[in-house]
């Protein structure tokens, strides 16, 4: 298990470097980003070798990787183009993004596995086609959709929540995103607990241990459940990941001030140290999800071992 | 200040039925509950690119703060444009390139420390020092004599300061110009030109962190990507004392969130409204709505760089397109009467005397299909065949550029003749121009640094200039505009600029389109609000009502 998990890490290195300078070279593709400094106005050219000497940028490309990696490897993430340190915005932006994906994380797993539960068990009966009929709809209807008409119902019209994220986040403003950012995952979770439980409900396990007169309760969480759970977990944990990715939509909608806000800040001034800072800690955060997840599955079945 | 480029101005028309619901709303509810002189004011604000220092801010939201926490040698007056006096005494000139400032005495920054002459000249030596590496010098310093020392288009600077700025004493220094430049006293209201105080030039990391100024308001706090709040200074000695007990500026990403906190209460300044609000803002905020023009102005520009361009045929061409486009319809149904067709190539803030006219451009910015279509067969068709029309694809352009084309394909009775080419990024898309890349035409937008006829001209048309992206060159035109700057009174001097702008409407180096408005809603906690010639909400008259 524990070489496992260490060849796992050392895999994760190659990936990092590949990824990082991916993003490094794509967003150099977008052009030169000084010319964004000056507005609509054509730049002045001689101040703008100027900043392009002092933010390194007249370096070919594969210097100013290497001086990036070198920083990296220091600690040093860079400078965003408005002065601030890149690991100063990572410190203010990850910590709220994570707050919300947990938020939308735990109506995920709660909702989501329930309303499973319910209508796996319930085969065919009016729960499941309601369940169905919710889950269809959620998921035809695109995020920002649902983030608007929410917001616009419970922000504006009747006054129940806050209708964008006060600056710190609380928790309790944070329920509404939460819902619109698992909205469409939650639908998923539903549907897919509910088919591998209407599967697993005649399997000869089950049977065995109704037979042997066990309470309903425990047949269902400790030997139906944990055998269904096991697709169910490997979306939810490379759905942790897409949440902190794809709250972007979310983040706007709302005005929360996380990854996704950072993100879109630094490709619209094309601020590469932003952008490539931001991405590689989701990339190192979607690595290590899959290495979780990777680690449940032996605790879920004892047939899966590690060597 | 040059912001037109994304949705910072989600524009408005100019209707003055809508403008005096929102007078007579704001006076009545103004005198009828009273306000609160301590009551803080909660404001719509997007994150300033770059640091808050005057010559490095050319966008909208660093201005505004730059405009709250500085007074300049004049103030354009937010009602008519017209620049007053403010902190200087007196300008005086007797060649039109040589002028002497006087300061009022007793004026002095937040800190406590004295405005003086020396304010003025190390700030702007500062700004003009190629090492310091400032993106917002050319034009405003580029007239001073010894500019080119300090700031050299290539190599290294070999003076730190400008000969052409001498400090006579504490009040008083003299400017010398490279050449007559009649107006240019109208141009020091301008945020490059404010002055910096003496801890800016000991550790100016330090005061970038928290600017201290000269200006109604002073910073109290600044969560950079979140938010700013202001409180009125009490060593301000102008005319624009706040009205109100501060202002907090809130980051927005997307307009709609500040729109959707607007109407829940949470925010009560929004100039920053998207083009799908404004098209039920008016019952949504019951008339809490102001529509004006700004000093902005959207045009259609051709490289006359490329040779297929820079003929008499295309000229004529030229003449068809912007006949070819329907104006009217199009600032009616894409943006909702939010945007007035340009009849020149400034804009209307400026007024009659200003050198704005409604009949300049004249039948060759008015609509009429079949002289266009002869017109573009006389001068041997479009270059290359059709017209592409590029955009930056991050602003809100996709729509307009479609339906321009669609106007003139209608108008050819070709439905390939002219084509929207979206490029990905602005920085993308200005380079391209800035590389003399462009084979067809594409978008261009002005908002203006002061309100002058001479910035809506000079930096985008005579030879060379810093926004002469269509890369136009006429030497009637440039000596116009020399003469105008050498003018002795300003009336003198906006007739030689009308001038000059007639030669545009035979050249048609651009295509005039419209003039953008500035527009703001704002909460029923507030009252007096009103936008300057600038469209930036005059944040010194607002009251917070009891």
């Amino acid at each position: 298990m524990g070489r496992y998990v260490i060849r796992r890490l050392l895999q994760m290195i190659p990936v990092f470097i590949g990824t990082t300078f991916i993003i490094f070279a794509m967003v150099h593709a977008l052009g030169d980003p000084v010319a964004a400094f000056f507005g609509d106005k054509a730049p002045d050219p001689a101040a703008a070798a100027q900043i392009r000497q002092q933010l390194g940028l007249d370096n070919p490309l594969i210097v100013q990787y290497g001086n990036y990696m070198k920083g990296i490897f220091s600690g040093n993430l860079g400078t965003a183009f408005n002065g601030q340190p890149v690991t100063d915005l990572l410190k203010i932006a990850y910590p709220t993004t994570l707050k919300l994906a947990l938020v939308a994380f735990t109506f995920e797993v709660i909702i989501g596995i329930g309303l499973g539960v319910l209508s796996g068990m319930r085969r065919g009966r009016l729960a499941d086609t309601g369940v169905m009929m919710m889950t269809l709809i959620v998921i035809s209807i695109p995020t920002f959709v649902i983030g608007y008409v929410l917001q616009y119902l419970f922000g504006v019209k009747w006054g129940l929540a806050d209708a964008t994220v006060p600056p710190g986040a609380p928790f309790q403003s944070l329920l509404l995103p939460g819902i619109v950012l698992a909205s469409v995952s939650l639908a998923y979770v539903a549907r897919l607990t509910r088919t591998t439980i209407a599967e697993n409900s005649k399997a000869d396990y089950v049977r065995t241990a109704v037979a042997k007169g066990l309470p309903r309760r425990r047949v269902v969480t400790h030997h139906l459940l944990r055998n269904s759970l096991i697709p169910v977990i490997t979306f939810l944990g490379t759905d942790l990941g897409a949440l902190m990715g794809g709250a972007l939509v979310t983040e706007r909608i709302f005005n929360i001030h996380g990854v996704g806000y950072y993100l879109y800040q630094g490709i619209v001034h094309q601020d590469t140290s932003t952008v490539v800072g931001f991405v590689t800690v989701l990339v190192i955060v979607f690595l290590l999800a899959n290495l979780l997840v990777d680690l449940l599955y032996a605790v879920l079945d004892p047939r899966i071992r590690y060597a | 200040m040059r912001g037109a480029t994304q949705a910072k101005f989600a524009a408005g028309a100019i209707a003055i039925a809508l403008a005096a619901t929102a007078c007579s709303t704001s006076s009545s509810s103004g005198s009828s509950s009273g306000s609160n002189a301590n009551g803080v004011v909660t404001a719509w604000w997007g994150d300033p690119q770059n640091p808050l220092i005057p010559t490095d801010t050319n966008e909208v939201n660093g201005g505004a703060v730059l405009n709250m926490i500085f007074e300049g040698l004049q103030h354009y007056n937010p009602k008519t444009g017209v620049a007053e006096l403010a902190n200087a005494q007196s300008i005086t000139t007797t060649d039109q390139q040589h002028f002497t400032i006087t300061l009022k005495s007793g004026w002095k920054f937040s800190d406590g420390t004295p405005v003086t002459a020396s304010s003025y000249v190390d700030a702007w030596n500062w700004g003009a020092y190629l090492p310091h590496a400032q993106n917002n010098t050319d034009p405003f310093f580029t007239s001073i004599q010894g500019y080119d020392a300090v700031h050299p288009a290539t190599g290294s600077p070999t003076a730190t300061t400008m000969s052409g700025l001498k400090v006579v004493n504490d009040t008083t220094f003299t400017v010398a110009l490279t050449q007559k430049f009649s107006l240019w006293p109208d141009t020091l209201g301008y945020s490059a030109f404010y002055p910096l105080p003496q801890s800016f030039f000991k550790n100016p990391t330090a005061w970038e962190a928290h600017p201290v100024g000269n200006g109604p308001y002073l910073i109290k706090s600044w969560t950079k990507g979140t938010g700013m709040s202001l409180t009125p200074s009490s060593t301000y000695s102008g005319n624009y004392k706040p009205k109100n007990g501060g202002i907090d500026l809130k980051v927005y990403t997307d307009p709609n969130a500040a729109y959707a906190d607007l109407q829940a209460g949470n925010l009560d300044i929004d100039n920053g409204l998207s083009t799908t609000a404004l098209k039920t803002v008016q019952s949504d905020l019951n008339g809490r709505y102001l529509n004006e023009p700004a000093g902005i102005n959207q045009t259609i520009s051709f490289p006359l760089n490329q040779p297929q361009w820079n003929t008499a045929g295309a000229k004529l061409v030229r003449e068809g397109l912007s006949m070819a486009i329907d104006r009217p319809t199009i600032t009616k149904v894409i943006f909702q009467n939010t945007r007035t067709p340009a009849t020149d190539w400034t804009s209307p803030v400026l007024g009659a005397e200003g050198g704005f006219s409604s009949t300049l451009c004249g039948d060759v910015c008015t609509y009429n299909p079949t002289k266009a279509k002869q017109l573009i067969q006389q001068g041997g068709g479009i270059p290359g065949g059709q017209l592409t029309i590029s955009y930056n694809a991050d602003g809100p352009h996709k729509e307009w550029v479609d339906a321009v084309c669609n106007s003139i394909n209608n108008a050819l009775g070709n439905t390939n003749a002219c084509v929207g080419k979206p490029i990905g990024t602005f920085a993308q898309f200005r380079n391209q121009i800035q590389n003399k890349q462009m084979t067809s035409a594409f978008r261009t937008g002005w908002q203006m640094d002061y309100p002058l006829i001479q910035d809506f001209l000079q930096p985008l048309f005579y030879t060379n200039a810093a926004s002469n992206d269509s890369h136009y060159s006429n030497p009637q035109f440039d000596s116009l505009v020399n003469q105008a700057n050498a003018a002795s009174t300003k009336a003198t001097a906006v007739s030689d600029f009308q001038n000059a702008e007639k030669l545009l409407v035979t050249d048609l180096p651009s295509i005039p389109l419209w003039y953008q408005n500035g527009t703001v809603g704002w909460s029923s906690n507030v009252s007096n609000v009103s936008l300057d010639v600038f469209s930036v909400p005059v944040y010194t008259n607002i009251t917070v009502n009891k």
